[in-house]
């Protein structure tokens, strides 16, 4: 008999990673099928990063309660990426990260670090299983690694079924160790990039950063058809926080514009790199309610998250998924996202000349970095696909647009300059349940 | 503080427990698509995006992380 594809995927993955010997043949009840699935993302930006990521996930049940599941997730992106420099009137000539050879912006143009490329591949496990108080526990290990980071995390959480399991208590800890080890070393906050072949400033030795994530929550059943669930998460990051490759422009204090002042490379402008606070510290509000239709079938899916820490970034976001059911068990499902972020309060588009900080002083923070800075995500997607017993699949298009808001405090020549200028992307997603 | 956490979530359990359906009216809630998260591969992969264009992650469960990208 041929083995069909599930079958030899399955016994590949068992191979590969030896669980199977922990199953045994005495166990009572009958072992489970491996459950593979399978996903394939595909996200492109205007101009910028474009990134491609599979996923093979491998899910196993190895009594009634207890299950372990294997996640491989493989990322490659490539593109350019706002290196937070200012825009201006006039050319601009960047040195690469690895402080080895440079990128000339045009005027008018927002720079764009064209050298953004990277591989990540990330591996989660997780076995769930009853632990102490009839509660249910998940617990879970995950490694990344990618040329210049790598994470180490672990992760356990558990559940407790109350008023005849109408009602269930979740609460859960995870913690990670991170390596920073970034192309041509860690930049010494506030130092001038230097031309390229002139020797970087730099700081000895990898950077770490500590991670750790607590999370309670209660989920009830309403009545037949919805429920609802609340979550409040903590998260506490220590250590290296900055972004190794995000710089900030020097401009004059009259004309707004780049100050030129390098003797070896005059298209250089003054440009230094960012510093962040060492610490963070999160606190996130979500609520999702679901909501089955009776009579036709359909799903509706909303859920809302407010999310505040201590770098004064506040964020509101609401998301909403309607599942239409169609003829032979297909269905469609648009999909609307709405994000909206304060800006951190060191967000700084520019430091003014003669006010800038010194190379070296961590006492004072700056990031150009888009990301903290202001702005409104939007997200408009549809899914299409058909739920069978076997050979699922479904597939998605998604446009996601970042809206940023022009800072505050532009003059000179930066007043008829875009410093934000929107970010756009399209996502094109396939699963498979094999 | 203590009191007040305690006292809430007595008064949450209590709220709850009003609420619910018997077992034998599970029908529409055990059905795969009604489940918080039911299709994760999505969620992780686009939890992934969100995490490396946006300052928030997290919420409906841990943080995530283990990545160089933010």
């Amino acid at each position: 008999m041929k083995p069909n594809l599930k079958d030899l995927l399955a016994s590949a993955t068992c191979a590969l990673l030896a669980t199977s010997s922990g199953v045994h043949a005495e166990d009572p009840h009958p072992v489970g099928e491996w459950d593979i699935s399978g996903a394939l993302l595909l996200y492109s930006e205007t101009d910028r990063v474009q990134a491609v990521e599979p996923v093979i996930n491998a899910k196993k049940a190895l009594d009634t309660d207890e299950s372990i599941n294997i996640k491989l997730t493989i990322d490659t992106l490539t593109g350019a990426s706002a290196s937070g420099a200012v825009p201006s009137t006039q050319s601009q000539t960047f040195t690469r990260p690895s402080g080895n050879g440079s990128y000339v912006t045009p005027a008018q143009s927002i720079p764009l670090d064209d050298t953004f490329q990277d591989d990540r591949a990330a591996l989660a496990v997780t076995w769930s299983r009853p632990a102490f108080w009839d509660t249910q526990s998940e617990l879970g290990i995950n490694i990344s690694k990618e040329f210049d980071y790598q994470s180490l995390g672990a992760s356990a959480s558990f559940a407790k079924d109350l008023n005849d399991n109408n009602t269930t208590l979740t609460t859960g800890i995870a913690f990670a160790s991170d390596t920073i080890d970034p192309v041509g070393g860690a930049p010494v906050p506030f130092a001038l990039v230097q031309p390229q072949g002139v020797t970087p400033i730099r700081q000895s030795g990898n950077q770490d950063k500590t991670l750790i994530d607590l999370i309670a929550g209660v989920t009830q059943v309403i009545d037949q058809n919805s429920l609802f669930q609340i979550n409040y998460s903590f998260s506490a990051a220590d250590g290296y926080l900055n972004d190794p490759y995000k710089i900030v422009s020097v401009v004059d204090p009259v004309t707004g514009a780049p100050v030129f002042a390098n003797a070896v490379e005059p298209n250089l402008p003054s440009v230094v790199f960012e510093n962040r606070p060492d610490s963070r510290t999160r606190h996130s509000m979500f609520g999702q309610y679901k909501r089955f239709m009776q009579g036709s079938g359909d799903v509706l899916d909303t859920s809302y998250r407010f999310m505040l820490d201590d770098w004064g970034i506040n964020s509101h976001t609401i998301d909403m998924k309607y599942r239409r059911l169609l003829p032979n068990r297909k269905f469609i499902q648009p999909h609307v996202r709405f994000y909206q972020q304060s800006a951190a309060d060191f967000y700084t588009p520019f430091l003014v000349s003669g006010n800038e900080p010194q190379s070296g002083d961590t006492s004072r923070l700056a990031s150009a970095d888009y990301r903290i800075g202001e702005f409104t995500g939007y997200t408009i997607g549809l899914e299409y696909g058909q739920v069978n017993q076997h050979n699922s699949w479904s597939v998605a298009l998604e446009y996601y647009l970042q809206s940023g808001n022009e800072p505050d405090g532009k003059f000179g020549e930066l007043e008829g300059l875009e410093l934000y200028p929107d970010v756009d992307a399209v996502l094109f997603r396939v699963l498979y349940d094999f | 503080m203590k009191r007040v956490i305690v006292f809430s979530v007595v008064v949450l359990l209590a709220g709850c427990s009003s609420l619910g359906v018997s077992p034998w009216e599970r029908q529409n809630l055990a059905k795969p698509e009604m489940e918080l998260n039911s299709s994760p591969l999505s969620t992780a992969l686009d939890d992934h995006i969100y995490f490396s264009k946006e300052a928030s992650s997290g919420g409906r469960s841990f943080g995530g992380g283990g990545c160089g990208c933010n």
